[in-house]
């Protein structure tokens, strides 16, 4: 009991939910804090409702990026998409040299203001770590097993079902838990087109050099990175109870 | 049973495997041997259309197998390979009920069968049952692989160097195991080696590979006393030729019935080169013989080594 109850995760989830529940109350307190400003607490928006923006907007578009990285990074290490390796890793490569800043000035005139820029911004962005480790988690399975598998009469598909990309798991894994980590950062930037995450109070605060505004909502963001992080440990952990262990490889 | 008739591999302008001709009978334990880059582990992985011919034919059954489906054509063939190939993510019992799976036995009827098959390699299968293969040493692994290329009771075995990584108390251990479960499953099996010694003690046939080309097939006798070229000779080993021939038979080939000796008795299964190494250390000219139980039989004198 004492062991779950100094659980990381588990406090720093209710330290989320605490903060975002207990801040439309802290009115006093950052009144105390900053006696110059006007208007010490950011009351535009509920925090309640900038939280579960930021998560619908980090939600989509990673989801969209895990769905198009893991199709793409095994189509290319398929036979039939081995020539098309090099261009899908160049394209993505430039899909994060873009900083989502300029993808957002793009995309505003084309599509217009609030989600979908914020989403196909954060979507090209968060692409490359999952594609990269797809390509080199399934392309790092030692050839003994493929020709083990080959051997007994399993079929191209149930390879990669059964082989491949359980194998491949904890690796890609790594890769979404570092695009939904950039994600959770980026999606701040998603309130200059916008969209409602806890972005706004930042982006609000710094047009008015309003510094309880920028903390009220780096705060939440930097808490909800790091519950995010320690959830994806959680399950990286329980995707592997076994180790690799053969004789010349 | 399986039969390769002519059969060429190309890799470009490397050729691999030449003109091959090689039938293997059903029941028959063949074993191909040659150096390193002779093409046996190729011609080997033709019989399952792991490799496919660049010329020639590989029949199984009488059906040529380039008209076989490949999946299914394998799961008829277990197939043990050097470097094991266990999937680390599965359990023991996974491993070995993978070709099972596939035919789509039932869970409780997979782990039946791990079980006789584990007990069957010496694994206890409480032991082993539930294990990864990281958990196992990797002569346990072997047997796990070995295991596994014979869950399905699938006719025919082909083997690529198998024992190649073990120790070699452990591959002794195993070689006698393989031994045993040929003669009484009479599965027929293809297996690939470079070890002389190895391919005596187990092949009823040995086919010698030098350069993608069959030098000669001949049962193990007939290799030690009428090698087809120097390059047979020489991979027998023309030095110790006579104790190679002697581990080729047994005891009770030359047993002295009722005769009595006294001393620590040797078992009427044991080689005649054991037989002579006894006498050489402890420098006597006969032995005592007992069966397995530990009863005296006879005696086996050296003039008896000596006979052909």
């Amino acid at each position: 009991m004492s062991a779950r109850l100094r659980d990381p995760l588990l406090w720093t989830s209710f330290a989320l939910a605490g903060l975002v529940l207990l801040l439309p109350q802290s009115k006093p307190l950052f009144a105390a804090l900053f006696p110059d400003l006007d208007r010490p607490l950011f009351e535009l928006d509920g925090f309640a409702m900038l939280l579960a923006g930021h998560l619908l907007l980090v939600g989509a578009s990673s989801g969209a990026a895990i769905l198009l990285g893991l199709a793409a990074g095994i189509f290319v290490t398929r036979p039939a998409g081995v020539e098309f390796r090099g261009p899908v890793e160049t394209i993505v490569a430039i899909g994060q040299t873009f900083p989502p800043v300029a993808v957002l000035a793009v995309a505003v005139p084309v599509i217009g203001f609030g989600f979908d820029p914020a989403f196909i911004a954060l979507l090209l962005y968060g692409l490359l770590p999952i594609v990269e480790t797809t390509i080199a988690g399934v392309s790092g399975v030692p050839a003994a097993l493929r020709e083990a598998a080959h051997g007994m009469g399993m079929s191209e598909a149930a390879i990669l079902r059964k082989l491949e990309l359980p194998l491949a798991l904890p690796v890609i894994l790594a890769g979404i838990r570092t695009s939904v980590i950039i994600n959770v950062g980026t999606a701040t930037v998603a309130s200059t087109v916008g969209a409602r995450t806890l972005g706004l109070p930042i982006i609000i605060g710094l047009n008015g050099a309003n510094l309880a505004y920028i903390l009220q909502g780096a705060v939440p963001v930097a808490l909800l990175a790091i519950v995010l992080d320690l959830a994806f440990a959680r399950l990286l952990a329980s995707t592997r109870p076994w180790r690799y262990s053969m004789p010349n490889n | 049973m399986i039969a390769l008739e002519h059969v060429t591999k190309r890799y470009g302008a490397v050729t691999v495997v030449e003109d091959l001709s090689l039938a293997v009978a059903a029941g028959e334990f063949c074993v191909i041997i040659g150096t390193s880059g002779a093409g046996k582990s190729t011609a080997l992985k033709m019989i399952n259309r792991l490799v496919s011919p660049s010329e020639g034919r590989v029949c199984v059954d009488g059906e040529d197998v380039s008209l076989l489906p490949p999946a299914a054509l394998r799961r008829r063939i277990g197939y043990v390979i050097q470097s094991i190939g266990l999937f680390p993510h599965w359990t023991v019992t996974r491993n070995i009920g993978a070709v099972p799976e596939l035919l789509g036995w039932s869970k409780a009827r997979i782990r039946a069968r791990a079980a006789e098959l584990l007990a069957l390699l010496k694994l206890a299968p409480d032991a082993f049952l539930d294990r990864y293969p990281h958990e196992l040493s990797v002569g346990q692994q072997q047997r796990v692989g070995i295991a596994r290329a014979l869950a399905a009771d699938q006719d025919i075995l082909l083997m690529d160097e198998p024992f190649g990584a073990l120790d070699p108390i452990t591959r002794e251990g195993l070689q006698a195991e393989i031994a045993e479960i040929q003669r009484s499953s009479r599965k027929t099996v293809v297996f690939v080696t470079h070890d002389m010694d190895e391919a005596l003690k187990l092949g009823s046939r040995i086919a010698v590979m030098d350069r993608g080309r069959l030098v000669q097939a001949a049962p193990p006798l007939e290799l030690l006393t009428a090698p087809a070229s120097d390059f047979v000779r020489d991979l027998v080993g023309r030095d110790d030729l006579g104790v190679k021939l002697l581990g080729l038979g047994t005891v009770a080939s030359r047993l002295r019935a009722g005769a009595s000796v006294p001393g620590e008795p040797i078992a009427a299964g044991a080689s005649l080169r054991q037989a002579l190494s006894r006498m050489v250390a402890e420098g006597c000219d006969r032995l005592a013989v007992a069966d397995a139980e530990g009863h005296p039989l006879g005696a086996v004198h050296l003039a008896d080594l000596l006979r052909r």
